[in-house]
């Protein structure tokens, strides 16, 4: 089916631009007749009847036209039972949050009409999910991914690959017991919406293998057979460890004891049972999803390499594979809570445009996260030591400036912040896009300045509390860096 | 920095390393803030003064001096705060700095622009100006430079956007 995507396909061929590879491919599946080759914003809704009888069936004026038919796919036919359950979880959702009056809502009402009513919701939600599903489709061409999708409102996605920051492929539990999975591309701008959910597993490794090999610029051609980049294991983190680590973080102990002790005492204060509910269940939610919730999600912590970049595979009920390909790191942080550093133990982070997922290395040894970091970031080594503000910089911020720090290194700009929890943030020269330098009345008046360095993840790294004539140069110093840093990137397209 | 490219030799004649030529805002800026904020300041004025001056007694009026002050210390507020903005284009980026009390100074490399934007709104259309807000990859940029002739914020767009596609970079 060549929808909106084909007038498009018919100019770059004029223009001698794509291959024709795709078009061969494609004999089995359907191809859409004019009156869906309109351009976007044309589209209207009462079109689409016309479309859908035509599935599956040759329809030759593609051909004649010389557009290249593309191979457009469905999702897993499991995709529409997802959506089923909506009603149910709603009024699960309302009966939980409202107790009393759903209770009282539900008295009322006959037991036959609420069972009638719940299944004509469930059938109108099944509906939906089966509708939505039919009229999903993407296809992956030489330069993008291309989502259509929407029954009323219609919306075409083109995902263009080698603007790809990341590419994920998650299972939640549910899913995994189906046999299928979440693929999601990452590249600033796209949402929740522009996510392949579901697809086979198998279908989901190969087309993500395909995917990458796209971006990373293989021929058109051989792309399709590439497959998996071989991954070569970098780093797994036992859960002995990751258990201890989480003991050993006060996040774990400060949610825990609230949920401990604040239930009974506003049971001394209100001997209201709903309100104890209300708060302790939250709490409790908090304390759970910061200690086990995360103990589940950061089991079997895996971190490898492979040509198409780094791999974090984690997981123990959902699994997510991760792949961010090569020079997409915006940020690294490497975190130090305080209870972790006897064991000299550290937390990486990382930051990447238009992905969510920020954590690199849930708990490693110094060393070892080093090693990973200058694996992520090539000839990037962390510097032994950060200078210090200046001792006037006391006057600004009492004490806590000791744990401000500062360094810049031929490829990075390293700042520190915290003293109790440390946290030191890299930033590649390359992925500056802005400088600032601010200064309050105060800190003038101290002869001290911020120096403040954005990047595209939209997280900014600051230097606190230089000396006003080090971060004027500064200032300068890192504008002329980060414009020069970008010559000895690598290219989008990392293996072309 | 090597002198400027040849588009805008005329400004940056000799320009040398680490001194960059800064351009001020021209006067429109300060003539509309300051018409604003006596139109504002002055109405409010007339009104303290008369509200309670004819209701409660003519001693009541004397609250209008409060508005009164704040003009005055506005008046030369919004003055040294337009003369702390100023700009400068250097041959591969473009510098911004500005405030008083709380500085800010701001360093755009060219190659890292994604978008340059002209905005005008009624009432800085009435006094014949247009302000251009550069926008990178990163939200937290914040590079504008507002009441600018319209016709030097259109040169300036279009020579960032010259100057950003020849220097273009990616993330």
């Amino acid at each position: 089916m060549t929808t909106p995507g084909v007038p498009e396909d018919v100019r770059d061929e004029a223009e001698g631009v794509r291959g024709e590879p795709q078009a061969v491919r494609d004999e089995t599946e359907d191809v859409r007749n004019a009156p869906w080759d309109v351009p976007d914003g044309t589209r209207d809704v009462p079109e689409k009847p016309q479309g859908v009888p035509q599935d599956a069936s040759d329809e030759p004026q593609a051909v004649r036209k010389g557009a290249p038919a593309l191979h457009e796919r469905r999702l897993h036919p499991v995709t529409p039972l997802r959506r089923a359950w909506a009603p149910v979880a709603v009024i699960a959702g309302w009966a939980v949050h409202d107790p009393d009056q759903a209770q009282r809502q539900l008295t009322r009402v006959a037991t036959t009409t609420l069972l009638a009513a719940l299944a004509l919701s469930v059938l109108a939600a099944a509906l939906y999910g089966f509708l939505s599903w039919w009229f999903t489709h993407f296809a992956v061409t030489d330069t993008e991914l291309r989502i259509r999708t929407g029954l009323v409102f219609r919306r075409t996605a083109h995902i263009r690959l080698e603007r790809l920051q990341a590419v994920d492929v998650t299972q939640p539990l549910l899913a995994r017991v189906a046999g299928v999975a979440k693929l999601k591309l990452d590249v600033i701008g796209t949402d929740k919406k522009d996510e392949l959910a579901y697809l086979g597993q198998e279908e989901a490794r190969v087309l993500r293998a395909e995917l990458l090999a796209r971006a990373a610029g293989f021929a058109p051609e051989t792309a399709h057979e590439v497959g998996e980049a071989p991954v070569r294991r970098l780093l797994h983190v036992p859960a002995g460890v990751l258990a201890v680590s989480l003991v050993l973080t006060g996040a774990t102990w400060g949610t825990l004891a609230a949920a401990l002790v604040v239930p009974p005492l506003l049971w001394f204060a209100t001997h209201s049972v709903w309100t104890v509910l209300a708060t302790a269940l939250p709490l409790l939610g908090a304390a759970g999803a910061s200690s086990v919730g995360r103990f589940v999600g950061e089991y079997d912590w895996t971190v490898g390499e492979s040509p198409d970049g780094l791999r974090i595979d984690h997981g123990l009920l959902d699994r997510a594979h991760e792949t961010v390909p090569p020079g997409r790191v915006q940020t690294v942080r490497i975190v130090e809570p305080l209870l972790w550093r006897r064991r000299g133990w550290v937390r990486v982070e990382l930051d990447v445009a238009g992905s969510s997922n920020s954590v690199l290395l849930p708990v490693a040894p110094r060393e070892v996260a080093e090693s990973v970091i200058a694996r992520v970031l090539p000839g990037v080594t962390v510097p032994a030591s950060l200078a210090r503000p200046p001792r006037r910089a006391g006057w600004c911020v009492p004490f806590w400036w000791r744990g401000y720090g500062l360094a810049v290194t031929d490829t990075v700009f390293v700042a520190r912040h915290g003293l109790l929890r440390r946290s030191i943030a890299l930033v590649p020269h390359a992925k500056v896009q802005s400088v600032r330098l601010e200064q309050g009345p105060w800190q003038r008046f101290r002869g001290l300045a911020d120096v403040r360095v954005d990047t595209g993840a939209n997280k900014t790294v600051t230097a606190r509390l230089r000396d006003a004539s080090e971060a004027a140069e500064l200032l300068y110093g890192q504008a002329d860096r980060s414009r020069t840093g970008r010559r000895e990137a690598r290219p989008d397209r990392w293996m072309a | 920095m090597e002198t400027g490219t040849s588009e805008n030799a005329g400004q940056t004649a000799g320009r040398t390393e680490g001194e960059p030529v800064w351009i001020g805002l021209p006067p429109g800026l300060l003539r509309m803030r300051r018409l604003l904020l006596v139109v504002w300041l002055g109405l409010l004025t007339i009104g303290t003064a008369l509200l309670p001056g004819l209701l409660i007694g003519p001693g009541w009026a004397a609250f209008a001096l409060l508005p009164l002050a704040v003009l005055l210390w506005g008046w030369s507020m919004l003055g040294r705060n337009w003369r702390s903005w100023r700009y400068a284009e250097r041959s591969d980026d473009l510098l911004i700095s500005r405030g008083v009390l709380w500085r800010e100074e701001t360093v755009v490399p060219y190659g890292r622009m994604q978008l340059v934007e002209v905005t005008s709104g009624p009432v800085e259309r009435h006094f014949g100006l247009a302000s251009v807000q550069l926008h990178t990859a990163a939200a937290a940029t914040d590079a504008r430079i507002p009441g600018l002739d319209p016709a030097e914020a259109e040169r300036l767009r279009d020579r960032l956007t010259e100057l950003g596609e020849a220097r273009s970079a990616g993330l």
